[in-house]
């Protein structure tokens, strides 16, 4: 008997559970693009180099094109579907929508899942390589610019939107802490 | 000639798409469900020049899932013998498998079709193909300009006025200059992707492009097709910056759904875009500028050469670009090419200004360094009053106001004009500024507007928004030629079945959708009677530009800028830093400011990422690039743009309906001169090789 190339899986996504048999081959990107009809998240290169697939596992940012499905079993995983509350966009949604941070859109959800991994991973004081004080004791340092620039580094915008982007991220930080 | 009057057009509006985007609502092309869809997987060459003696197709159709293969050997045939709406033949590279010549590394030689894009990757990388080889030359440099020849593109090759030898003998100060820029490619976020299916009787194209009026009437003329027969929609687009016209990805997938009688999706992977997609091709230019004392010129002499492939002509018309600029008593302009053996290169933002105004633009600065006069006032002096070459007057002409409300805001006048003197920490500091231009282009278009029964509006136009902010743009324009509230205007756009219109290209399209739409909507406005009932299916209005387009009087058209840069350069790592820039632009009419000034700005930051970061590297081994992917290829990310500020001196085009001139492109042009001219002033070292990367700044040393 060839060996088996396809698993029954069952794949959690934005709170909804889905069993799905995959080819061992696919990527956690192709599997909600092509088989779950989540096209939201993006894919830019397919090889982990541009951030347009930026989803959240288990809360924490993570490119879904250097994955497997296989692997993202019983991984919470959060696309740009799951991100507002019904009706209601998050934050950073609202804030890219206001400031156009976007041009052509197609960079704009892994800006997005980006932005509120930073936005939590800088509230968690998570040090960057523009934080200018990173002993533990120093605390988050203040989200300036700069910190948003260097932490949003992965996800590229070809449109050259950036400077919107990052007044969208500083926006949506600030009402974060309000 | 009326201007709106409700005040929509000129207020900022944000994308009336803009939930669907940050939603991930927004389906882009390869994004549409299709029962029943077959993915097509491209097949490209590993030799750079000879023949395919065979493709082993066997072994490859017994893999799970495989359809078909298609190649030179069984490929429907199409006929590439036309010359398209755009005034230009088809890239070649996009008439697939037709003959067994291989023209580039990376040249299409198979398509393989499976159930699967797994399974059609998979085959596609097992297929075997054997080649004759022949030896190729991809080498590009300005000591091959004797082997080139001058060709016409969409402006002539040549244009010459006025004694150069004499004039350059009669010049007090002369500085004469070589540029080079590398090849550079769009990189679009989205790759080209198309899905194509026979749907009662018609041809069903579902593509990202930047004209679906264009791409149908390629692909009719291609697959020899009524043109009413096919159908092409593209309703969001990732980004095209002149990539997105007809390529291999939607050829493919036609052939294959023609075959296999199903839709077929192809994607070209972000690898492949660098073979199959276009790029600007690499220059070398060379500049002499004759002035007398006070830095007046009297020779300007520009000559380009750009590589183009051996199968197809393109020419970047880096020459060019001073023609409209500078007044000189002999001015010479030529702009060559050079056949070799690479993809064939195409209008990529700004073709011909963004690398031509990077050499004439840094060669302005140093004329004005040798005659002692400040750049700005270097600019101002040499002012025409009419087109310097054609005699023709502007339509509108601001250059001068966009460098007086630059200098001011910029902080322009305190500045100390000697190179490598401004210290702070490990960082010398620097400025510059550069002079940009772009023609104020329209093209033909139609438009349809719908008064609709529960007193909403319906536009049809057959528009693109890759990004521009088109649809909002049309959306204001219809509002106001209306005279209701935009929240009662719907604009349908991306879909060939909406009739001809032009596409979004060389900064003219939302001036061209504009102009249609606004005729259209006016016309409606005046037959409707108030009060009236409206019928159930509406009162529609249309419109068609040509004639109005046809009976412009000939003039220099231009949209025009001026561009800062505050730069800190490392001389100890030879780092560049881009701390500021300013952008002050006489762009015509400006519809939407949020969208228009995000755009100008988005030029920008391609202008710092041609001046610091892009550069593709061929291999002259291969014949293909180095690290041909995002991360080889180097494009400005976040932490290189720092703010970049972006405004407008008002300059309504006098000709337009709607005043518009066009955006797209002007915010690159001259964005990397200045850059590097404050490099210049930051080190006191010229660089005139982009990109001006951490090892040249290092070889070249400096004041430090
Ligand atoms: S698509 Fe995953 S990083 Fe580019
Ligand atoms: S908005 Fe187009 S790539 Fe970012």
């Amino acid at each position: 008997m060839p060996p088996s190339t396809s698993s029954d899986l069952t794949l959690s996504v934005n709170g909804e559970k889905y069993t799905l048999t995959v080819d061992h081959r696919t990527t956690l990107l192709d599997a909600l693009r092509e088989r779950l009809d989540l096209t939201g998240t993006k894919k830019g290169c397919d090889q982990g180099q541009c951030g347009a697939c930026t989803v959240l596992v288990d809360g924490r940012r993570s490119v879904a094109c250097l994955q497997l499905a296989v692997a993202a079993e019983g991984r919470e995983i959060t696309t740009i579907e799951g991100v507002a509350e019904g009706e209601r966009l998050h934050p950073v949604q609202q804030a890219f929508l206001d400031l156009d941070g976007y041009q052509c859109g197609y960079c704009t959800p892994g800006q997005i899942c980006s932005a509120i991994a930073v936005i939590e991973e800088h509230a968690a004081g998570w040090p960057s390589a523009a934080t200018a004080d990173v002993r533990p004791e120093a605390g988050p340092p203040p989200l300036t610019p700069e910190e948003i620039r260097e932490r949003m580094s992965g996800n590229l915008c070809r449109c050259g939107a950036y400077v919107s982007i990052v007044q969208a991220v500083a926006r949506a930080a600030e009402e974060a802490v309000a | 000639m009326t201007t709106a009057t409700r005040g929509a057009v000129g207020t900022a509006h944000t994308r009336v798409e803009g939930r669907d985007k940050v939603t991930g609502a927004a389906r882009y092309a390869a994004e549409i469900p299709f029962a029943d869809l077959a993915h097509g997987w491209l097949v490209l060459s590993t030799v750079a020049r000879g023949r395919v003696r065979a493709v082993d197709t066997d072994a490859v159709l017994g893999m799970p899932g495989v359809l078909t293969v298609l190649h030179h050997g069984n490929a429907p045939r199409v006929d590439s013998d036309f010359i398209g709406m755009l005034g230009v033949p088809p890239d070649p590279s996009a008439a697939l498998f037709q003959h067994d010549r291989v023209a580039h590394l990376g040249w299409p030689v198979a398509l393989v079709v499976a159930e699967t894009s797994e399974q059609a990757r998979e085959a596609a990388e097992s297929l075997v193909v054997h080649y004759e080889t022949e030896p190729h030359d991809v080498a590009f440099s300005a000591g091959r300009e004797s082997e080139g020849y001058p060709l016409d593109g969409h402006l002539p090759a040549v244009a010459e006025k006025g004694d150069l030898a004499d004039r350059l003998a009669a010049s007090a100060v002369v500085v004469d200059a070589e540029y080079t820029t590398p090849e550079e490619y769009h990189n679009p976020m989205e790759p080209h992707a198309a899905t194509a299916r026979w749907e009662g009787g018609r041809l069903d194209v579902v593509d990202s492009n930047q004209g679906t009026s264009w791409v149908a009437g390629e692909l009719a003329n291609l697959f020899s097709l009524d043109p009413a027969a096919v159908r092409v929609r593209s309703e969001h687009v990732g980004g095209g910056f002149g990539s997105k016209g007809v390529r291999a990805h939607q050829v493919g997938a036609v052939m294959a759904a023609t075959v296999l009688q199903r839709p077929v999706r192809v994607v070209m992977t972000r690898r492949q875009m660098f073979s199959l997609a276009g790029y600007r091709s690499p220059t070398a230019q060379r500049v002499r500028l004759g002035a007398d004392a006070d830095g007046r010129l009297r020779v300007l002499e520009h000559r380009s050469l750009n590589q183009t492939s051996t199968v197809h002509e393109f020419v970047e018309p880096s020459a060019a670009a001073g023609r409209s600029m500078y007044a000189a008593d002999a001015h010479h302009t030529a702009s060559r090419i050079v056949r070799l053996d690479v993809p064939t290169p195409t209008w990529m933002r700004a073709p011909g200004e963004a690398p031509g105004s990077f050499a004439l633009e840094s060669a302005l600065d140093e004329l004005a360094e040798r005659c002692g006069v400040d750049p700005i006032e270097l600019r101002v002096r040499n002012e025409p009053a009419v087109g310097p070459v054609s005699g023709l007057p502007f339509g509108s002409r601001n250059l001068i106001a966009c460098f007086r409300e630059g200098a001011r805001r910029f902080g322009w006048a305190e500045r100390d004009p000697r190179p490598g003197v401004r210290r702070e920490g490990r960082w010398l500091l620097g400025t510059g500024t550069a002079a940009a231009s772009f023609p104020a282009g329209v093209g033909p278009s139609t438009a349809a507007v719908t008064a609709e029964a529960d007193g909403t509006f319906t536009v049809r136009i057959n528009a693109a928004d890759i990004g521009t902010g088109a649809r909002t743009a049309l959306t204001l324009v219809a509002a106001d030629a209306l005279e209701v509230p935009t929240d009662r205007v719907r604009v349908r756009i991306g879909d060939s079945d909406l009739g001809p219109a032009m596409i979004a290209g060389g900064s003219t399209g939302t001036r061209s959708w504009s102009w249609a739409v606004q005729a259209a909507a006016e016309e409606l406005r005046r037959s409707l009677v108030p009060g009236a009932d409206i019928p159930p299916e509406g009162i529609t209005a249309r419109s068609n530009t040509a004639e109005a387009i046809g009976a412009l009087a000939q003039k220099e058209r231009h949209a025009f800028g001026a561009q800062f840069a505050e730069v800190a350069v490392d001389p100890a790592t030879g780092e560049v830093r881009v701390r500021r820039m300013l952008g002050i632009f006489a762009a015509g009419r400006i519809v939407n400011p949020l969208t228009a000034r995000n755009q100008l700005v988005g030029g920008m930051v391609w202008g710092l990422s041609m001046a610091l970061h892009e550069e593709a590297v061929r291999d002259r081994a291969s014949g293909g690039v180095y690290g041909a992917d995002l991360a080889g290829y180097h494009v400005a990310a976040h932490a290189d743009v720092p703010h970049i500020e972006a405004d407008w001196v008002d300059d309504p085009d006098p000709d337009d309906p709607v005043g518009i001139k066009g955006i797209g492109e002007i915010g690159i042009v001259g964005a990397a001169a200045a850059v590097a001219n404050a490099v210049w002033h930051a080190t006191g070292v010229r660089h005139r090789n982009l990109p001006i990367r951490p090892d040249r700044v290092l070889m070249a040393g400096g004041d430090a």
